[in-house]
């Protein structure tokens, strides 16, 4: 089939802002996005610029907007979007070039929010014991990929930048639920910040935007809840 | 732009986020150049495990592993390596569990185990639980949890920096030159040690499980330095990889009791491996189900593939353990393993050659292991030899800890009584020079078509099986396209985020170490793991129980010198499972 590809180009060197262009390509049902932008910049304009390493949803290089929506290209097939495309890049970080934006802001809320375990209880010889259910616990954090999808959705990350943003929470999550982890009231102060999880407005786009399922908008209600419970 | 760091380690997959760490705890300043954003390098992709004899779910003991791996390897596995590392992933992963990774749990709360191909217990009688993992995600995990260890022991990154070459000078590494993808700039990298932990070279084929960015970079850039690279015709092939696209499906499905299956629905691996049947190691899996498919029992309209059967599971074992390779059978190909055997054949997954090292991972040069001072290697682009001529399964995760490990702390113990060496902008010279020579041909060679014929040609003529006509014809292809290369264009002129510019270097690692692969593989006249030459097809101990080193003379030429596999406690046997 034809598909009629539109990508949200920009080039710093030559271009004052955003402009549409349109490439026809020849595709099957079964192709992602990501082969789409393959066949353009491999055969028709190889100045496109974009992300991607694994191709298949792990790595999380390459979140774009696709038909309005959040989406990994690599996970996004052409049948579930039919012969015209668009593709811009995700919202709310600066853009470098055509697809790729500048992910620092993004990763300056991962840190900030201490996303590693603290515990400085000496460990025993063997592992840590931790029961299944003490592991389902937290689960649903350890799925994401850190590609942006939920935080760069959410509109009130687009309103103020500093908005720790989804994708941070998550993180903190992860650790806060971890029955091994004894940093959480570390964690508390940037996520009871002004900046923090009282911003959210629990619209729901982050849930909606992850491509890997994980519950975003019911994790960050969990810390609120976590942060409000450990204050009375 | 110049940079100093005491240890700069490439790469920050996970043997280059270890090796960063260790270095780091070592007192050492350290920085990760990658030409990714962290936590999207590959080990990210790994699925079903780390092997550690941990003995949580039935009796294991670290000499078993050992064993497993030297015969796993077909005995080119040098057995100090794999005594070194059975005994030292046990720590590993106990390591990796204290750091916080998320490992699944048994209900005592140890953790979670599961079986793999070619683990064993009692010296091959049996498989055995061995592999510990985070459901089918635990690379993911892995990379996770070394980042964030990365992040709170305040290393430097330098995200999307491209290396474009390390400054070999009198014998020794003295830094590295990268390009700074959102600029165009380049870099110069002053460093007392360097590890290389850049990866394998999986998109030197068609199909793989392998990412894209995965192009053999240092590799190729060592060898046209002159220096070695390691039994590169060793390249393992996975057997589940989803078909068509390659994407991996983990072994842990089989290990979890999934079944192998032919256009006659027979269970074909036990006509291969009666005693561990679909748990067979990796380049006998691969090779029966191309057997399997040459002798007409393949499956589809084409007879080309064959299946994975997980119906028979309980439907909570597939969504609880295999919950990813599930949704990707489901994306990509529409099927449901609850309800319906998923369409496989294999790919091209991991190179056992690499670039030479000692058991701490330092760099060496020739067959006397003289090292090179201040270069180091870890992970899937060296070759310490583990892996031998056949990787096992979840021996990879295994060795980037242990050898990611070994390699930054040796480096840093290295840079503490070195001094840092004099670079210059001349030191650019090279690297300039060939991105100049790149943007500015007029040449008619494109880069995709280029690349599309590399990867369909070295699938036709050095995958799974080998002859030496085949091999004959794909020196002579490859002699072609390194003259073709000279004359590629690229249409971005730009300097931000020219990523055309970086596909087309990539191009030309991707020719190197294919020569390098190709050549070796013509020059061993034996079958040993995954090097099956039907024109040779005994294994050959007398005249090749030793290694390669793989010299380039020039473009299509290649010399070569042998090392003697370090053999021990295992005499080399005939390999049955």
């Amino acid at each position: 089939m034809q598909v009629t590809l539109k990508v949200l180009r920009f080039d710093p060197q030559k271009d004052q802002r955003p402009h549409w262009e349109t490439y026809q390509v020849e595709a099957e049902p079964w192709d992602r996005v990501l082969d789409l932008l393959h066949k353009v910049k491999w055969y028709q304009d190889g100045s496109l610029a974009f992300r991607r390493s694994c191709g298949h949803g792990i790595c999380g290089s390459d979140a774009m907007l696709i038909n309005g929506k959040n989406r990994l290209a690599c996970k996004t097939l052409v049948r579930d979007l039919g012969n015209v495309i668009t593709v811009e890049p995700i919202r709310g970080l600066p853009v470098e070039k055509d697809l790729i934006v500048d992910m620092e802001p993004f990763f300056a809320a991962y840190r900030a929010v201490k996303p590693y375990l603290i515990n400085d209880e000496p460990p025993p010889q063997r592992e840590r014991l931790q029961s299944p259910e003490e592991r389902e616990r937290f689960d649903q954090g350890t799925k994401c990929i850190l590609c942006a999808s939920c935080t760069t959705s959410c509109p009130v990350f687009w309103v103020n930048g500093t908005y720790i943003g989804p994708a941070a929470i998550v993180q903190a999550h992860r650790f806060i639920f971890d029955s091994r982890d004894r940093g959480k009231r570390e964690r508390f102060k940037a996520l009871g910040s002004g900046s923090g999880v009282w911003r959210c407005r629990t619209a729901y786009n982050c849930t909606e935007a992850c491509p890997r399922e994980i519950p975003v908008t019911q994790l960050i209600e969990e810390v609120k809840r976590a942060i409000l419970m450990d204050r009375f | 732009m110049a940079h100093r760091h005491e240890v700069i380690v490439v790469g920050a997959g996970g043997a280059g986020l270890t090796a960063a760490l260790y270095a780091a705890k070592e007192g050492a300043d350290v920085a990760v150049v990658s030409k990714l954003y962290p936590t999207r390098s590959h080990t990210g992709a790994a699925q079903g495990g780390i092997g550690a004899a941990l003995g949580n779910v039935e009796e294991d003991h670290w000499e078993w592993h050992m064993f497993d791996t030297v015969k796993g390897g077909d005995y080119l596995t040098d057995q100090d390596a794999a005594e070194v590392f059975a005994k030292e992933v046990i720590e590993a992963v106990i390591e990796l569990e204290h750091m916080g990774l998320p490992f699944d749990r048994l209900p005592n709360g140890k953790i979670a185990q599961r079986r793999f191909g070619g683990h064993t217990k009692d010296w091959g009688k049996a498989p055995v639980h061995r592999a510990a993992h985070a459901a089918d995600r635990t690379g993911h995990m892995i990379l996770q949890t070394l980042y964030q260890q990365c992040v709170k022991h305040n290393i430097t990154f330098y995200n999307e920096f491209h290396v474009t070459d390390v400054i070999l000078e009198d014998g020794v590494a003295k830094g590295l030159v990268a390009l700074e993808l959102a600029t165009g700039e380049l870099h110069l990298f002053q460093a007392k040690a360097i590890v290389i932990a850049s990866g394998g070279f999986g998109r030197i084929y068609k199909v793989t499980s392998n990412a894209y960015t995965l192009t053999g970079d240092l590799q190729a850039i060592l060898y046209r330095k002159g220096l070695p690279l390691e039994d590169m015709e060793f390249y393992q092939f996975h057997p589940t990889g989803l078909y068509p696209l390659g994407i991996l499906l983990t072994e842990g499905a089989r290990g979890e009791g999934g079944i192998l299956r032919n256009a006659l629905g027979e269970r074909f691996m036990e006509r291969y491996a009666p005693t561990i049947k679909d748990l067979a190691p990796r380049d006998l899996v691969s090779r029966a189900m191309y057997l399997e498919v040459r002798e007409g029992r393949g499956c589809g309209p084409k007879k080309d593939h064959v299946l994975l059967d997980l119906t028979h599971l309980p439907p909570e074992v597939i969504e609880k353990k295999l919950p990813d390779i599930t949704e990707f059978s489901r994306i990509y190909l529409g099927v449901d393993p609850l309800k319906e055997p998923v369409p496989v054949m294999p790919t091209a997954h991991y190179a056992m050659g690499g670039i030479p090292t000692t058991l701490w991972g330092q760099v060496i040069k020739d067959e006397k292991n003289t090292v090179v001072p201040g270069l180091y290697a870890a992970g899937e682009a060296a070759c310490v030899s583990l892996h031998g001529a056949n990787r096992l399964g979840t021996n990879s995760l295994g060795d980037l800890v242990v050898f990611g490990r070994r390699a930054g702390i040796h480096a840093a113990r290295f840079a503490k009584d070195a001094d840092y060496h004099e670079l210059t902008e001349e030191h650019l010279g090279e690297s300039r020079e060939r991105i100049e020579r790149i943007k500015n041909s007029t040449g008619k060679e494109k880069v995709a078509a280029l690349r599309a014929e590399l990867q369909q040609s070295m699938m036709d003529h050095a995958s799974v099986f080998r002859t030496g006509e085949l091999l004959k014809k794909q020196v002579e292809i490859l002699k072609e396209l390194m003259d073709r290369y000279k004359r590629i264009s690229i249409d971005d002129k730009g300097d931000a985020y020219n990523t055309e510019l970086v596909e087309a270097l990539e191009l030309g690692y991707l020719l190197e170490v294919s020569e390098a692969l190709v050549h070796s593989a013509l020059n061993r006249t034996e079958s040993r793991g995954a090097h099956a030459r039907e024109d040779y097809p005994e294994r050959d101990d007398e005249n090749w129980l030793k290694h390669t080193l793989a010299y380039k003379v020039e473009d299509g030429k290649v010399c070569f010198r042998y090392k003697p596999v370090v053999l021990g406690r295992f005499e080399p046997k005939p390999r049955t499972y």
